[in-house]
């Protein structure tokens, strides 16, 4: 597998620049002559799909949810990042890079991450005029907030709902050129292979979720944008349709996957409650930079009224741990801190896993109504799902999945292995190295969308023939639609005893365990050794009730979860082969005094997994990472 | 609060498809938590459902935390269960008891067509928004975002209206099936902004028109649908609407033309 970053050279901040004017460009009148898909309508998707249209080119975009509006960026809550430095607090494009690029644990692509960092400021510009209500100053300009990780304020937000609010921006983009006719727009219905040929990415097939109907759709270039596979845990904060399919066929058509193992823990989420739990909810990062994180010191007061323990027997220990960051410490080491706590025995509520966010001083200081006008929609949720009143009782609580760092390789141009295969947003192996920044992932989906793939995929399809748009008559094609209907024949020919929950519930547990926020060679091996059982069971004991030419969830969901059950593994060996901890990826082997100890002599670079077949080993390739601008340094935020 | 589960009776509308009739079906689940989500209690079911060879119900559903909108459901005769402010994925068992009967049904209302069981197809919507629900602005053509001050009061009027979640609660919960909740809070969001002004009345009559298009009512006041939105959207953004539609209809020829026509 050839691994070109494509990478601009020159000093960091002329490489875009001098990228934008090195791309060759389509003739404004061709444009309408070449056909785009687009895979996906969240913010990556929405934002490109849209874009594309305004260009000129035929755009063609579809998403499994009954509306582009309801894809999974509209849960993101607190905000999104862009170098503006409206508050004179010294935020410039380099801090953003530089913080980014720390951030990650230096395990992402300088050229990539400093090219975010420019269109931050641009998103924040387009979004304003698309309508998003941003929150704003009395004297009518943007208000921002600092948010985990950052020591300046650049992070602007729509009270708690900035993904929903900037993803109906998006959206009501994408409306404009469906309803212009520009782009056609396919809901319900979701991607089931990746079609090549002669190398190329020619097109995709596709099921009518509502008809059950198998169809193929061609085109000069596809775009992926199918957000993250944090579901192979089960339990995480994706949405229920969250799934690795899209990204996970297109591996095995001969994209490069890279980095599958890094996934990030959000450290503030509510603790699981019970056996029949679906997901685990978010409660925004934001909350940190009021709410104070404590245990009990005493592990005897475990069980005691929160009220009942003085402020001597408290231990603040992001604090206490991480003076100059303190509860805004980076979401992996919030996470780790906090599963550390309820391992030492001193986690409240439920089987001991969890901790208290605390808003006793801050409503002290400012007063209830200032926080309620920060936070109270989210302490509505918080008090809908638990029943308790965090004005009065503090939050409890504890970490989750939360989003996937990993996914597949591509280049500068955002282009996958595969020629005329592009990813974007969370699907792609992306800016964030082996962890993200709060606030950045909004940041990334957009900038691929508006700012990014309309430059670098014309230059793609400078180069291609517009007459050469394959036929969907051709073998590969109809192959694919044959494979397709064959393994739906085969999912819904099983008739066994399960229901598709069960198997997903339980290789969530064992990723969550083996897998979870520290791995272990011992874990991860036991991880390897029971996946195969349970597809194992999952191929001899499913049951898909139902017709398969009709709507069927369950048929739905026991394609997704097919995938995950191996999707895991290639996971699982990711982490095992990493013999490092970095970010996300924490590896107990690798640790010192508790911090995580990363291998820059082995591990500067990125793990690109390359698919060999049915029943062979995948082929390790690696793209080495440089860092020139951001020097390797231990990430310390003491 | 007790929290010993809950055994309760669903009546739940089973139909194959858009085309076939529907019916009432009864089904008991056994000792539910009550801190299940009422999502998370029909997942037992369905759990139950298969185990005994027996198709699953089909409910719509995605992001479970009350934001994306999928989720609908009649529950008892009121979207959403009548909770305030609240979807179907957030209400949780804790407010219902055991013995309860509880009836379930998808969104009626003839826009709304069934898909299956619980599902409906609610691309009007989509239309509606296509028509005019956005602000006409490139990517790459947008000035300095702190060039065009947006007073706080505005954004906050706008944000409240663009809380929306276009899950079509409203359109359920009115008498007459009437979408002017939906299409109103999308008006408002955007006449709250300079950014919207521009195309303020053309986008005005283009939304209603698709909107009366699509077969939904119209308002006769009775408020159902503020009582019933999960985002508390408020019928004020309705008046609002009204205003603007008027207005447009006397100073926009495209809309002259068409009604001469």
């Amino acid at each position: 597998m050839k691994l070109d970053p494509r990478s601009p050279t020159g000093p960091i901040g002329e490489q875009w620049t001098k990228a934008k004017f090195d791309f060759k460009l389509v003739n404004p009148a061709n444009k309408r002559k070449y056909k785009v898909i687009v895979v996906g309508s969240g913010l990556a998707g929405a934002s490109a799909a849209s874009t594309l249209a305004e260009l000129g080119y035929d755009v063609a975009c579809f998403c499994f949810q009954d509306s582009p509006r309801r894809a999974h960026s509209i849960a993101a809550q607190g905000g999104i990042n862009a170098a503006k430095n409206y508050q004179n607090d010294g935020d410039s494009v380099y801090r953003l890079f530089y913080d980014t690029v720390k951030g990650g644990d230096f395990r992402s692509r300088e050229s990539n991450v400093h090219r975010l960092a420019e269109e931050s400021v641009n998103i924040i510009d387009q979004c304003a005029q698309m309508g998003v209500p941003f929150a704003r100053e009395y004297g009518g300009t943007l208000a921002n907030r600092s948010f985990g990780g950052a020591q300046v304020s650049r992070t602007f937000y729509a009270r708690g709902q900035t993904g929903q609010q900037l993803l109906l921006g998006a959206y009501s983009g994408l409306s404009r050129q469906i309803g212009a006719g520009k782009v056609k727009m396919f809901p319900r219905t979701e991607l089931l292979d990746v079609v090549v040929i002669d190398g190329r990415a020619s097109g995709i097939v596709v099921r009518d979720l509502v008809t059950g109907a198998i169809s193929s759709h061609s085109a000069h270039a596809v775009l992926l944008c199918t957000g993250g596979y944090g579901n192979v845990f089960f339990l995480s904060t994706n949405a229920k349709g969250c799934n690795v399919t899209a990204t996970y066929r297109a591996y095995k058509q001969g994209a490069g996957f890279a980095n599958p193992c890094y996934t990030q823990i959000h450290p503030t989420c509510i603790p699981v409650s019970g056996d029949y739990q679906s997901k685990l909810t978010l409660m925004s990062e934001s909350l940190r930079n009021d709410g104070r994180v404590w245990v009990p010191k005493n592990k005897a007061d475990i069980a005691k009224h929160p009220d009942q323990i003085s402020d001597g027997d408290r231990d603040y220990y992001l604090e206490r741990k991480y003076p100059a960051f303190g509860n805004l410490s980076p979401r992996d080491i919030a996470s780790r801190a906090a599963k550390e706590q309820c391992d030492d025995g001193r986690g409240v509520g439920p089987g001991g896993r969890g901790v208290y966010l605390d808003f006793r001083d801050a409503i002290k200081r400012d007063g209830k109504a200032k926080i309620e006008e920060k936070y109270g929609n989210l302490f509505e949720m918080y008090e809908r799902i638990t029943g308790e009143d965090p004005y009065r009782v503090p939050m409890r609580i504890y970490p989750a999945v939360h989003y996937t760092m990993g996914g597949l390789w591509v280049d500068y141009h955002l282009q996958t292995t595969i020629p005329g295969l592009f990813c974007l947003g969370e699907a792609n192996f992306s800016d964030h190295g082996a962890n993200r920044l709060g606030a950045s992932a909004l940041m990334q989906g957009l900038a691929d969308g508006y700012f990014i793939i309309p430059y670098t995929l014309g230059n793609y399809l400078a180069g291609v023939q517009a007459a050469s748009i394959a036929d969907t008559k051709h073998a590969a094609f109809t192959d694919a639609e044959a494979n397709v209907k064959a393994k739906l024949d085969k999912l819904m020919g099983i008739r066994g005893k399960r229901p598709v929950d069960s198997f997903h519930k339980a290789l969530g547990h064992i990723m969550w365990e083996d897998c979870g926020m520290a791995r272990s060679k011992a874990s991860l091996e036991h991880a390897l050794a029971e996946i195969p059982k349970l597809r194992e069971q999952f191929w001899s004991d499913l049951s898909v009730l139902g017709e398969r030419d009709s709507f069927n969830q369950s048929l739905e969901k026991a394609g997704r979860v097919a995938d995950l059950l191996e999707f895991a593994e290639l996971l699982v060996t990711d982490a095992l082969v990493r013999e490092e901890s970095c970010g996300g990826h924490f590896r107990v082997e690798h640790q010192v005094e508790g911090e995580a100890k990363r291998d820059d002599e082995n591990f500067c670079n990125a793990t690109v997994w390359e698919y060999k077949g049915e029943g062979q080993a995948p082929v390790r390739n690696l793209e080495p990472l440089v860092f020139d601008n951001v020097h390797l340094a231990t990430r310390s935020y003491k | 609060m007790s929290d010993k589960g809950l055994d309760l009776t669903l009546h739940v509308w089973r139909q194959p498809d858009r085309k076939s009739p529907g019916k009432f079906v009864a089904y008991q689940v056994k000792d539910v938590s009550v801190h299940a989500s009422f999502l998370e209690m029909l997942d037992i079911l369905n759990d139950s459902l298969v185990e005994k060879g027996e198709e699953p119900v089909a409910f719509d559903h995605d992001c479970r935390e009350g934001i994306c909108g999928m989720c609908s459901l009649m529950i008892n005769g009121r979207p959403h269960g009548g909770r305030k402010a609240t979807t179907t994925c957030q209400l949780h068992m804790r407010f219902f008891s055991s013995g309860d009967e509880i009836w379930i049904e998808p969104w009626r209302a003839n826009a709304f067509p069934v898909i299956k069981d619980l599902c409906v197809d609610r691309g009007a919507f989509d239309k509606i928004i296509q028509a005019g629900g956005f602000v006409t602005a490139n990517a790459g053509s947008a000035p300095d975002a702190n060039d065009v001050p947006v007073p706080k009061e505005a954004a906050d009027a706008a944000m409240d209206a663009a809380a929306c979640i276009g899950c079509g609660a409203c359109v359920a919960a009115c008498p007459n099936s009437s979408a002017m909740l939906f299409t109103a809070a999308k008006l408002s969001h955007l006449h709250h902004l300079p950014q919207g002004q521009g195309e303020r009345g053309r986008r005005t009559l283009a939304m209603v028109s698709v909107m009366d298009a699509a077969g939904f009512g119209n308002c006769t006041n009775h408020y159902e649908c503020e009582a019933a939105c999960p985002k508390d959207i408020s019928r004020e953004v309705i008046a609002e609407m009204n205003r603007d539609y008027a207005k447009a209809s006397f100073t926009h020829k495209e809309h002259a033309t068409k009604s001469d026509a």
